[in-house]
Order: structure tokens, then C-alpha cells, then sequence
């Protein structure tokens, strides 16, 4: 076990012009779940490629437990790592598969049949061991996968989208196994995803990614309940939170859609000096009530589409031209059409500044 | 969801009422039939002019002048092939044609499987022409070449050797061997390669336990085409060649004055080593482990 340390990484594939990774520096603590998030293309593969030893920066270092590893090839790093696409061999069998490594490695005999024994039995591979990947379900292949990693005591697990080619509801019950798996070997782990869901319910940190840099660094609460920008706040959640134009008057109260509403208190004193000043406001689905018409700090909007999801009830609502989504309890009966109110939790309002995006806070 | 209780109006039918329309099934079944025919006549067509030379090399010589000729081995008689074998230069023509394909083989392995690895994996500069230059060597007839090759081996003291026809058949199972390896090669995920280097393999580790045995299926079918060219080039290796003649040049020279047993014995002998490689190599041609292609 070691942490991993990554300071200013430049990496720009060849025959392209654009930064791979932009100067991203990371710290992952000892034992810690570190997941790394983005969209497609934002560089998560890439900085996970460079930790692994795959591809080399251009610029920066990268340490493990350290040590300087920043051009070392892969295989002196000691670390293991589960692919995307599985990569098992499938011309060995499951057995060999997970010995792989520590046969490399050339540990005992009885030392690898021991820890084959003990990872097969951990991933419910037992009765495969003696088969060929190719005799192997989607989700088995990936255990194989999972299981040739954790055997090596590495320092440092890497995992590169591995729940992303299982079906929804494997993807489902791998995810909570995995945690369990990596909670028990208490490894490093660097994990990366785009799915935020995996994202959220994986790890200890999240470091959310955007066109080569890291857009937010936090606990999963954190990144999902205060975005450090426009782009957090969209990326991550489902539905994404809801951003509306909105103006702090002079008088200190929050307008949307025309009508009027309280600030927080910082926004209004600037807003008092300045007077007045444009701002983007950002509230989660789950956030908005729905409310009488009318009734004292709601703001009068117009419902388009109810879909109910069983758990609860999502609704699109029309706020003065601006679409808004309502997570509503199921109990809650609407119909498109209704004229309604809503209200907004004033704790979990979100305020961006309308030119850089970026959060604004106390 | 609302509609659970209309979904049972669709229950399946106990048995397939007069309406359905069966057409397509019979189409379907008459379509394999056709293909089952096609199968069976292409083989026959590959296979009867090997059973028949097999034939008349296993008859006696008196057998082959009767009409008509029968299709059962009603007389087997080893004489025709003794005979055959027993005149000159045709055991030696015999070793020197498995060495010349062993040889050609090996090295075009050897030269090929590299070659074609790095024109699968690697963007080097000039990879395109390269490629291109590969087929350069098909692109000339081996009578065009004949002359200055000769001459060359006789320059270079390599004339009239087994070491001459594997030169030259080598450089012309080259390209084969190169562009059917780099076609496998291009098969194996990049994926498994890494995850060798991630599991302690260096480049060529990764390359000869993971990568190498993937791609087996492709260098099997390189190694077939290769030595089945190799067993069956005449021109070249009988230009090149005087006394060390490989076994098809041996009775190419010998042909024209030679009985019709002679010359049955002779095109059996050189189908059949041929049919015996690939019969063993077959097995690597299909090898999908776990799975069975058959």
C-alpha cells in the first residue's frame, strides 16, 4: 500500500493539438478510494494511463509511496490494474488467468494456488477455474479480471471503467461487491468512471474532471451538494441540477422569471453596494416543493411533463420560459397542465456567477 | 404498466393455426439443402482427382491399361511406387524438397512474424510504402527473375543448393506471411497486451506469452500457405537448381520421357506431404480456446 502523488502532468498525444491532461496534480492518501469522473475525452483514461505506466507525460512526475515512477515502464511499478474491456487471456484458463501475475512475479507454487484459491473463492469463481474465459458469462470474465488484480498485493489498484461493459442490474450488484472487496484490501485505488452514480456510491473522494483538468476535488456529498462550478453541478446527478437566470435587485431579494423571492445574505449586501447584479442560480430537483398557487414564497410555474419513476415523480415544469425539473414524492398527484407553485429550499440554493461559471459563496 | 391484465390476450397459441404462413420455413430448409449439395460437390471436385491419382499409383502397371478403368482398388500393388522411387534423384528430390519447405518455413517465420507485428502495431514513418514494397516481389514473375537470381548464386557460390531455393522461396512467401500475420496481430486487443506489461511482463515477454499464442490461428495459416508454396514452386527452384533438384523440378525434368505410372506415382508423391501439413496444422488454423470452431 502507498499513496500516489501526481504533480502538473502535461501529456498531449501525438498528431494533436489539444492537452490530453492540462497540468493536473492529485493527491490519493493511503488506502484511499479515489474515483476519477468525467465525460468522454476529458483526460480521466489518460492521467489513469500515465499512473499505470501505458503512456508517458510530456511534463510533471508522478510518485508511488514516494518513489519517483514518473518514467518508469509498467511493470516496475507494482501495481495491478482491471481493464475496460476485461483484457483476461483467453488463451489461458481462469486458473492461470489469476496466477498471472504472481507467476511473473515468481512466487512459490503453494504460495499462488493459495492466493488463487482465496480470490476465486472471494469472487465466486471456484467452479471456473479449470474453464477458458471464452466458456465464461460478460460478468464472470470481469470477476476473472478483478480476481487477477487483487491477488497481487499490489501497491496501487487501478480500474478502468470496469462495471461499464456488465448489464444494468450485474453493474448494480458488482458495484456494492466491489466496494466490499476493495474496502476489505484496504488498497489504494484509482478508479475511473463516467458514470456518477458509480462515482458517488464508490468513493471516498471524487475528482471530477473536465478538458484536461480537474473541475472539483471533494467527498462525493461535497461535489454533489455544492459544485464548484456550472459544470459539476450538470455533470453530476440525475436529473442534473437546474440552472435558471436570475438577478440579486439592489433591494436584496432574488429574482427569477420575474418574480421575487429572498437572497442569501452575502449575495444581497454585494449586491447592495453594486446595485443589482445578474446571477445564475443552481437548485437540485429534489430541492423544489410544489405549492399551492399563490401561497407566500413560491414562484408561480406551469407543469409540462409527470413522469412518474415509481420511487418518486419527475416533473418538467415551466418557470416564465425557463425549464425547470421537480422531484416530487410519488404520493404528490399532478397533471400536465396543472397551475402550480414552487418553492425552493433556500439551504440548498446554488449561486454561479453568470460570466465565469464558477460558485459563488460566502 | 396500466395494461396488465390485457397482456394475457396474447398467450401463445397451443399449436400454429392454418393462417400462419410456412413458406419461409420450407425456403429456409430447401436453402440448406442447396448449400449441403454445394458442400458435397466442391469437395468432390478438390477430392477425385487426388483419389484417382492415388489410385493409379497404388495399381499395378497392367491395371492402368484397361478399359474401363475401375474405380475400386481392385488390385493394390506397391510396384508402380517402388519403381518410382527407386529411380534417380527422386528420394534425394524427396529430402530436398521437406528441407527446402522446413527451412523456408522457419525462416520466413522468423523474418515474417516480427515484420508483421510491427506493421500492426506500430505507426512508424514509411509504414504505408513499406507495405506497398511487400507486394513488389509478388509483382514480378519468377521468370523475370530466374535469370539475374542465377546469376547472382552462381556469383555468390550458392548455386545449385538447398540454402539457394530457400532464399528464393522465402522472399516470395514473405509477403503472405507478413500481411496474414499482421491481419492477427491486428486481431488481439491492445487491452491484453497491457495487461501483460501491468502484470510484469516486458515488451517481448508480453509479446511471446500473451500475444504470440493469440495469434496462433494467423501464423498457422501463414506456415500452410508458406510450405504448401514452398512444396509446389517448380520454376524457380529448377533454374536454380542441378543436382539438387527439389522433388517437383526432379520430375518436371524427368516428365516428358517418362511412363504414365511414372508420372501418376510422381504427382501422388507430391500431393501427398503436402495434404499430411496442413491435415496437421489444421488444428492451430481453428484454435479458439474454449470455443470450437468447427
Amino acid at each position: 500500500m502507498a499513496d500516489i502523488s501526481i504533480k502538473g502532468l502535461h501529456k498531449t498525444y501525438p498528431g494533436s493539438t489539444e492537452l490530453a491532461t492540462n497540468n493536473v496534480s492529485l493527491d490519493v492518501a493511503e488506502g484511499e478510494f479515489m474515483v476519477l469522473l468525467g465525460p468522454s475525452g476529458c483526460g480521466k483514461t489518460t492521467l489513469l494511463r500515465m499512473v499505470a505506466g501505458l503512456d508517458f507525460p510530456d511534463e510533471g512526475s508522478i510518485s508511488i509511496g514516494g518513489r519517483d515512477v514518473t518514467y518508469l515502464p509498467p511493470q516496475d511499478r507494482n501495481l495491478s490494474m482491471v481493464f475496460q474491456s476485461y483484457a483476461v487471456f483467453p488463451h489461458r484458463m481462469v486458473r492461470t488467468n489469476i496466477a498471472f501475475g504472481l507467476m511473473m512475479k515468481k512466487v512459490p507454487r503453494e504460495e499462488i494456488e493459495r492466493k488463487v484459491r482465496w480470490a476465486a473463492d472471494l469472487l465466486q469463481l471456484s467452479p471456473y477455474l479449470d474453464r477458458y474465459p471464452a466458456q465464461l458469462s460478460g460478468g464472470q470474465r470481469q470477476r476473472v479480471a478483478v480476481a487477477r488484480a487483487i491477488v497481487m498485493d499490489a501497491d496501487v489498484l487501478l480500474m478502468d471503467e470496469p462495471l461499464s461493459n456488465l448489464d444494468a442490474l450485474l453493474r448494480l450488484d458488482f458495484r456494492a461487491e466491489l466496494k466490499k472487496i476493495v474496502q476489505q484490501l484496504g488498497s489504494t485505488t484509482l478508479y475511473v468512471t463516467h458514470d456518477q452514480v458509480e462515482a458517488m456510491s464508490l468513493s471516498d473522494r471524487v475528482a471530477v474532471m473536465k478538458k484536461g483538468q480537474i473541475a472539483q476535488l471533494g467527498s462525493p456529498l461535497t461535489v454533489y451538494e455544492e459544485p464548484a462550478d456550472r459544470f459539476v453541478g450538470g455533470f453530476i446527478g440525475s436529473p442534473p441540477m437546474n440552472f435558471l437566470d436570475g438577478r440579486i435587485t439592489q433591494q436584496g431579494a432574488l429574482e427569477v422569471a420575474g418574480q421575487n423571492t429572498e437572497a442569501p445574505e452575502f449575495l444581497a449586501r454585494a449586491a447592495a453596494r453594486t446595485g443589482g447584479s445578474p446571477v445564475m442560480v443552481g437548485i437540485r430537483a429534489e430541492n423544489i416543493a410544489i405549492a399551492e398557487r399563490g401561497t407566500e414564497g413560491s414562484l408561480d410555474a406551469v407543469v409540462e411533463v409527470v413522469e412518474p419513476l415509481g420511487h418518486a415523480t419527475l416533473l418538467t415544469v415551466d418557470l416564465g420560459g425557463q425549464t425547470v425539473k421537480v422531484q416530487v414524492p410519488s404520493t404528490v398527484r399532478v397533471s400536465s397542465g396543472d397551475k402550480v407553485g414552487l418553492r425552493f429550499d433556500p439551504a440548498a440554493l446554488r449561486f454561479f456567477d453568470t460570466e465565469t461559471q464558477l460558485g459563488l459563496t460566502a | 404498466m396500466s395494461h396488465a391484465t390485457t397482456s394475457q390476450a396474447t398467450e401463445p397459441a397451443a399449436r400454429p393455426g392454418p393462417e400462419v404462413d410456412r413458406r419461409p420455413l420450407a425456403r429456409r430448409r430447401r436453402n440448406r439443402i442447396l448449400l449441403q449439395a454445394a458442400c458435397i460437390l466442391i469437395t468432390l471436385f478438390m477430392a477425385l482427382p487426388i483419389y484417382l491419382i492415388a489410385l493409379a499409383a497404388m495399381s499395378s502397371r497392367q491395371s492402368l491399361q484397361k478399359f474401363p478403368l475401375s474405380f475400386i482398388p481392385d488390385n493394390f500393388s506397391t510396384e508402380t511406387m517402388q519403381t518410382f522411387l527407386q529411380s534417380t534423384g527422386i528420394l534425394g528430390g524427396l529430402i530436398n524438397s521437406v528441407q527446402v519447405g522446413v527451412f523456408t518455413l522457419v525462416l520466413s517465420l522468423i523474418v515474417g512474424v516480427p515484420a508483421g507485428y510491427a506493421v500492426a502495431r506500430f505507426a512508424f514513418r514509411g509504414r504505408d510504402p513499406y507495405q506497398l514494397f511487400l507486394l513488389f516481389t509478388r509483382a514480378l514473375p519468377i521468370v523475370v527473375l530466374s535469370v539475374p537470381l542465377a546469376q547472382l548464386f552462381l556469383q555468390t557460390g550458392l548455386y545449385d543448393s538447398v540454402l539457394a531455393v530457400v532464399l528464393l522461396h522465402t522472399a516470395l512467401a514473405l509477403p503472405t506471411t507478413i500481411l496474414i500475420t499482421a491481419s492477427v496481430f491486428l486481431g488481439v486487443p491492445r487491452d491484453v497486451e497491457e495487461a501483460a506489461r501491468i502484470f510484469g511482463c516486458s515488451p517481448l515477454q508480453a509479446f511471446l506469452k500473451v500475444v504470440m499464442p493469440m495469434a496462433v490461428p494467423g501464423i498457422a495459416a501463414a506456415s500452410i500457405f508458406t510450405f504448401v508454396m514452398s512444396w509446389n514452386e517448380v520454376l524457380g527452384a529448377s533454374i536454380l537448381t542441378l543436382n539438387q533438384r527439389t522433388l517437383p523440378a526432379q520430375v518436371l525434368s524427368s516428365l516428358a520421357e517418362s511412363p504414365l505410372a511414372y508420372r501418376f506415382a510422381g504427382g501422388f508423391l507430391l500431393v501427398l506431404p503436402a495434404l499430411v501439413f496442413i491435415f496437421f496444422m489444421r488444428r492451430y488454423l481453428t484454435n479458439m480456446w474454449g470455443s470450437t470452431i468447427r
